[in-house]
């Protein structure tokens, strides 16, 4: 099931996202016209008062969207197929004569040449969540990226070894 | 040469003052509002230290500081946020006008005034004070919350409402009677109907028109079009404060933007002399006969602003204490019903009027941020609790609409 993100502008402050989990707690994010925003979490008691409201810099706002854009990533993944906007997700085996078995991520420039984004690498059934530059291939990868169709095909071909330039 | 050294001592220790008594206030969590009311009452004549030679400067500074607090608060709003606002919210904006004002006008014909003057006290006792409910919300930790849409929009309505309201009062007040005056509203309806249109539609083209880079250049131009815009409206009789208004609301995106951030220090700075100025014009030998008054009009007020807050929450599925909170958070009067009480001032309308109208701004905007806080208290949760326990099975998670 989707979750539902309620928006909510506050004239002259700028505007709220909240959403209800399935535990039945509410929580939200006030983003100020400013560009300070607070993570507020909702009383049990009385769900229309915030218990906490956090005021989160950008850079930390930044790293704790990554942490959970992580997790969710893994948890989306086998549901994600098509998704909006032309944006697809693809899981892409390492072919056994691969350029880049034993070399690191970065050295494919995949991101770079194709726009599409590796975001994962599944390897003897473990998932290796949002691999860094330095990350190395081993033979028998699985390579899951998003991406355009084409910026999909192009990371085939790169890690096939197959492109030109 | 002699009186501009006068001059410069007089304001100088006057801002001084202010500064001081601003950050005693902070201390104690009160608005600087009712302090600078206070400052005025004890500088102006028959106060303990009247002022002599500045007060041609303060008066023409009041002026600039009510142009300012107006620009802001355009500033603050899009064109869009006060349309979609109107659309959602007209209901609870003619409930919140029935309840509070409709009381000031019933008291002032109790006293004894004409309607010119009930018309004033209606408008007195309306507006909520939008800049210390904002601040209030931020400082106790409820921007988050649920029920805080829904005194913002009450608070914009009302804001909006001002740019109708202040035109006729001008209108009234310069004497050419209620035709005269419901004129100037059809004026004042056309005009900001054709701001808000030419704002949606042309507004990046307005404010493209100006700048962002250099800041010197974006703070005269955005000052130098108020002030003028200000000073036409005055002129024909629509109130300059709400041509100030409109001029907030045409400019948009990243001009408004940077405007608000420049204009925010001489705001302060010209607001601090608007409400000193209008403590110097009332005499505080006037004050005790109208305190009982205005403590009785301030209570009812407060209430109703109360009910307004409730019923304004329960239209959109708040709960019990999410009700309580909105109703105390808007019981604040500030800055607008001193404007508005300024433009009677300056009319020479009824002399109880500035006395009991500094009176009650005093009494609520002091007491109303107190009582916001009421709901955080355990004991006042548990009361809430208990009451909600007895009246109902407990009531299902509020679901999104």
């Amino acid at each position: 099931m989707r979750v539902r993100v309620e928006q909510t502008p506050l004239p002259g402050i700028g505007v709220r996202h909240d959403l209800i989990t399935s535990s039945g707690r509410t929580v939200g994010v006030v983003s100020h016209r400013n560009g300070r925003r607070d993570l507020v979490l909702y009383d049990v008691d009385d769900p229309d008062a915030c218990l906490a409201a956090i005021p989160l810099t950008d850079d930390e706002a930044e790293a704790l969207a990554d942490v959970l854009g992580a997790s969710l990533m893994l948890g989306q993944l086998a549901g994600l197929r098509q998704q909006a906007a032309g944006l697809l997700t693809e899981q892409i085996a390492l072919p056994a004569g691969s350029p880049f078995v034993g070399r690191r991520l970065g050295d494919t420039r995949a991101r770079t040449r194709t726009s599409a984004s590796i975001v994962a690498v599944l390897r003897d059934r473990e998932v290796i969540a949002s691999p860094g530059p330095s990350f190395a291939f081993e033979a028998n990868d699985v390579v899951v990226a998003v991406g355009t169709r084409e910026g999909l095909s192009g990371v085939t071909a790169i890690l096939a070894g197959e492109d030109d330039d | 040469m002699h009186e501009t050294t006068i001059l410069l001592i007089e304001v100088g220790a006057l801002l001084f003052a202010l500064g001081m008594l601003g950050r005693l206030g902070r201390r104690f969590g009160l608005s600087p509002i009712p302090l600078y009311l206070l400052a005025g009452l004890a500088f102006g004549h028959g106060g303990l230290l009247p002022l002599s030679a500045s007060e041609e400067f303060i008066e023409v500074g009041a002026e600039i500081g009510v142009i300012l607090l107006l620009v802001m608060l355009g500033l603050e709003y899009s064109a869009t946020e006060l349309v979609g606002n109107l659309r959602a919210s007209a209901s609870s904006g003619v409930l919140d006008m029935l309840l509070n004002a409709l009381p000031g006008a019933g008291f002032a014909f109790l006293l004894g005034w004409g309607w010119e003057a009930a018309l004033v006290l209606a408008g007195i006792t309306w507006v909520s004070s939008s800049g210390v409910i904002a601040k209030v919300l931020g400082d106790l930790g409820r921007l988050g919350n649920r029920e805080t849409p829904v005194i913002l929009s009450v608070l914009v309505i009302e804001d909006l409402a001002m740019a109708f309201y202040l035109p006729l009062v001008t209108a009234v007040l310069a004497g050419v009677g209620l035709v005269g005056g419901l004129e100037a509203l059809a004026v004042a309806v056309v005009t900001v109907i054709a701001v808000l249109v030419v704002a949606i539609r042309y507004g990046g083209a307005i404010s493209s028109f100006m700048s962002v880079r250099d800041p010197e250049a974006l703070l005269l131009s955005v000052l130098g079009l108020t002030l003028f815009v200000a000073g036409v409206a005055a002129e024909l009789n629509v109130s300059a404060a709400v041509g100030a208004f409109l001029v907030g609301i045409a400019l948009s995106g990243a001009v408004a933007h940077r405007a608000t951030e420049m204009l925010s220090p001489l705001r302060d700075l010209f607001a601090a002399v608007f409400f000193v100025f209008f403590g110097l014009s009332t005499n505080p030998a006037d004050m005790p006969p109208v305190l009982l008054p205005a403590l009785g009009l301030a209570v009812l007020t407060m209430l109703t602003k109360v009910a307004t807050g409730w019923v304004a929450a329960k239209r959109v599925g708040i709960a019990l204490p999410g009700r309580v909170r909105a109703g105390l958070a808007l019981m604040p009067r500030g800055e607008f019903s001193v404007v508005i009480a300024g433009l009677a001032v300056a009319s020479g309308l009824e002399p109880e009027l500035a006395p009991l109208a500094t009176a009650y701004v005093l009494i609520t905007v002091v007491s109303g941020p107190m009582l916001a806080r009421l709901p955080d208290y355990p004991w006042f949760k548990a009361f809430i609790r208990r009451r909600v326990a007895l009246s109902r099975p407990p009531a299902p998670l509020a679901a999104p609409e």
